[in-house]
């Protein structure tokens, strides 16, 4: 748009371009011409509302500084598991290791702090470096012999958790309190450093995305990859860096985990895949590529921990909630379905 | 209106989202006819076919058949009416053999009610395959292990079942050589003489002219006219199209062909083709010819490193190049335009910029990071360039035509400032108007320099576009002529290896 045409529009309208411009950059592509349906594009917006309508309406406790960083908390693990997973899931893959591999990170975490001694920034290089290595072994296997991401990452799903317990088959505690309180003290009004670590990492996300050569070319595959290969891109190597950033998301997941709980059980992230895959799909993902959105996935993340959130405050039982978030799944699905 | 009328649809109105589509058309056709509709893209004529199908439904107007008002409410009650569509996607499960595909939902069973009766349903097959006029087919191999002309075969036999009053064939030819499509006109009479109504619709107007009894020409949603094919020409019905005189199809070029570019020597892939050698120049147009399956897209497909090549050098400006990857061809400065742009050309979920920049994003990034102003600008002036509709450059490219989609493509491959330029049917389904201005496109690229590879099975545009031709057949180079020895008899006969 030039200048010239800037100035003709009035101040509402630019605000309105500003806007869209700024959705555009974190929606990947699946912004329509047609205005028609783009409304199932902030369904998850919609579920939003609705629930926080529903918490002021029904509650004081919800708008309570603790229990909002009480809400922050929880999602941080399930936000930055689920951006990494938006990245395979953009390529047209899954990766179904997450869960196994946050607790990998957080036994390893606790275990080089807690039996091994070492320095507690070591320590959590060597927890995101086992991560990232897990997160290559499946992007190697999947791109170098071309087998179905659902079955690879299932076997290394099952082989990882085997790996947690090889190296410990009960509980590490690291007795270091400063691990705990760098991650876990408000620094920033309800803000602690692991809320923050995560929104850093859904605007990394967003620019890697958007903004860089490997960003756009992982979108592509998603599309087609056989058109991508076609134009002179390393599809392998960026499929390959697709499943790094999960495996390295869900370590750092698993550590910020490990020092919230303080406590590492190696039973840990049993059905976490789900959560992230879930938080997805609700914010507009596609599975098996061809759509999804930084700023859908945040959606979908902070949607889920409101209905946790919310069924906790009024006592409602856990059988429930997962019941009640199965439905908000099929929902948003339902809603996307004339979408293709 | 002649009483025979088999098939009237009367001032037939539809639009999409405010845009008519379909602006009260009448048209009628008879029993025993193969009725071609011609007419550009976005002319109406898929829609007026997708109403009588049942897989859209009109805003107003009214169907008659056999002189009885119908409503076709959906495709399962076009069936009903023995109102048939084949359309250009096949609609067959591709593991499971062509039995099951033909007798699908119906087939026999033993006595006792359960058991499949295979031997009869193969011999059942067998025989509806044989009433089409098409023998000799391996009714018990899976669908995916036949040639696509073998599919639409099947595809053919699987709605003759229903013993259909009114066929619709929508591009039936676009995916057959020369000898499959006399094949399928075969069939076509078989059909018709049932007797039914053949809907035809096809963009090849040679096809059109051989085949049809009758011709109707749409545009902008409005019938222009319905005229006999002995009573007119190419010339008159590209008028009725596009509402204008076009002029030449083909733009006159005075070809400067300069230095050899590219020299390939003995190349043999895997199965398809063997010892094909030929060479290029600068700024020439080879025309690569030959039947479906002699080879030509493998070659093609071989020198882009997309397919692994056994033997064989490719030299480049004298350079002998060692390709084993599209990556490696494109940074050598060699593209290719495939002949299936859904397929393996365009990104279809992403937006034009993203397909139009995907083989050059390392010439509008510092490092990793995309300089997305740079990136667009570019495009937006090749989007300009070629006139592409809508030059919008965040349109997600699966809403645009074949013939926009295909110079999305071709954008792609200009800015990556290819030397080589390989097209492999650029014009496939791409309506008269866009297919001249891929000419004009191809032959400035020429006269600016570049060598262009053109593999096609029109022989117009062959003839119309090489400046040297080359004949494939069974995977090797059958032949190679020059503008002035190149004629349809000559090439014809050369790719069908009939001595001349």
């Amino acid at each position: 748009m030039s200048n010239a045409e800037n100035k003709k529009m009035g101040f509402g309208e630019r605000i309105m371009n500003a806007l869209k411009g700024f959705y555009a950059n974190f929606s990947t592509g699946q912004i329509r011409a047609g205005g028609k349906r783009q409304w199932v594009n902030y369904v998850f917006l919609l579920a939003f509302f609705i629930l926080l309508f529903i918490a002021a309406s029904l509650t004081d406790v919800f708008f309570s500084y603790a229990n909002i960083g009480n809400l922050l908390r929880q999602i941080v693990t399930n936000g930055i598991i689920s951006l990494g997973m938006l990245v395979v899931i953009l390529t047209g893959g899954i990766d179904l290791s997450v869960g196994s591999v946050v607790a990998l990170a957080s036994i390893l975490v606790s275990g080089m702090i807690q039996n091994v001694g070492l320095p507690i920034p070591v320590a959590i290089l060597i927890a995101l470096c086992a991560g990232g290595l897990a997160g290559a072994v499946n992007g190697f296997v999947i791109s170098r012999f071309k087998l179905q991401p659902f079955i690879v990452t299932l076997a290394t799903l099952g082989a990882i958790r085997g790996l947690v317990y090889v190296y410990s088959q009960t509980p590490i505690t690291p007795q270091d309190p400063a691990f705990r309180e760098v991650f876990g003290t408000p620094i920033l009004g309800p803000f602690t450093l692991s809320i923050i670590i995560m929104f850093i990492a859904f605007l990394v996300a967003g620019f890697f995305i958007n903004r860089t050569t490997s960003g756009r070319a992982i979108i592509a595959i998603g599309g087609n990859e056989e058109a991508v290969r076609l134009a002179g891109i390393n599809v392998r190597g960026n499929v390959m860096l697709a499943y790094i950033i999960s495996g390295t998301c869900a370590a750092l997941a698993g550590v910020l985990l490990a020092s919230r709980l303080g406590i590492s059980q190696p039973s840990l992230g049993g059905g976490f895949e789900l959560d992230a895959i879930a938080a997805c799909v609700i914010g507009g993902a596609i599975l098996g590529g061809g759509g999804g959105s930084v700023l859908g996935t945040l959606g979908g993340v902070v949607t889920l921990g409101l209905i946790d959130n919310l069924l906790n405050l009024f006592n409602v039982q856990s059988y429930y909630q997962q019941i009640f978030k199965g439905l908000i799944i099929l929902f948003a699905v339902l809603a996307r379905r004339k979408d293709k | 209106m002649a009483e025979t009328d088999f098939l009237v649809m009367r001032n037939i109105h539809k639009s999409f989202d405010g845009t008519q589509a379909l602006k009260g058309v009448d048209f009628s056709a008879r029993l025993g006819e193969v009725h071609a509709i011609v007419g550009e893209n976005g002319a109406g004529k898929s829609t007026l076919m997708k109403i009588l199908a049942g897989a859209l439904q009109k805003d107003s107007g009214e169907v008659i058949l056999d002189g009885e008002p119908v409503s076709i409410k959906s495709p399962l009650s076009a069936r009903r009416l023995q109102i048939q569509a084949v359309y250009q996607e096949f609609s067959l499960v591709s593991h499971l053999s062509v039995t099951e595909n033909i007798l699908l939902g119906q087939m026999p069973t033993k006595k006792n009610n359960w058991m499949v009766d295979w031997d009869e349903a193969h011999h059942l097959a067998e025989q509806k395959l044989a009433e089409i006029g098409f023998t000799g087919l391996q009714v018990r191999l899976p669908v995916s292990s036949l040639s696509v002309s073998h599919q639409q075969m099947v595809e053919i036999a699987k709605a003759a079942v229903t013993q259909p009053k009114i066929w619709i064939l929508d591009e039936p030819s676009a995916v057959l050589s020369q000898e499959e499509l006399k094949r399928l006109f075969e069939i076509i009479q078989v059909l018709k003489n049932a007797p039914a109504l053949i809907l035809y619709i096809s963009h090849r107007l040679d096809e059109v002219f051989e085949i049809a009894d009758r011709i109707t020409v749409l545009k902008d949603g409005e019938l222009i006219g319905t005229v006999k094919p002995n009573e007119t020409d190419e010339n008159q019905l590209i008028r009725m199209m596009v509402g204008r005189t076009l002029g030449e199809l083909y733009p006159h070029r005075s070809p400067k062909p300069g230095q050899e570019i590219l020299s390939v020597k003995g190349l043999t892939g895997e199965k398809v083709y063997h010892d094909v050698s030929f060479s290029l120049k600068q700024g020439e147009i080879l025309g690569f010819f030959g039947l479906v399956g002699s080879g030509r897209t493998q070659v093609a497909r071989g020198i882009f490193g997309a397919d692994k090549v056994t033997s064989g050098e490719i030299r480049l400006n004298g350079k002998q190049l060692h390709i084993r990857s599209p990556r490696q061809a494109v940074k050598a400065g060699i593209a290719l335009l495939t002949e299936d742009r859904k397929k393996d050309g365009l990104v279809l979920s992403c937006s034009i910029v993203d397909n139009a920049s995907l083989a050059t994003m390392d010439q509008v990034s510092r490092g990793i990071f995309l300089d997305i102003r740079k990136r667009n600008e570019r495009v937006a002036f090749k989007v300009k360039e070629l006139s592409i509709h809508p030059d919008q450059i965040n349109t997600i490219v699966r809403r645009l035509s074949g013939g926009n989609q295909q110079k999305v493509i071709l954008a792609k491959w200009l800015l990556s400032e290819a030397k080589i330029l390989i097209l492999d049917e650029p014009t496939r389904g791409v309506d008269v108007a866009t297919k001249m201005e891929i000419y004009r496109i191809i032959g400035d690229l020429a006269d600016r320099g570049i060598g262009i590879i053109l593999i096609s099975s029109e022989l117009p545009e062959i003839l119309g576009m090489s400046d040297r031709v080359l004949v494939m057949k069974d995977g090797r180079t059958a032949g190679e002529f020059n503008r002035a020895q190149a004629s349809e008899e000559s090439l014809l006969s050369c790719a069908a290896g009939v001595a001349s």
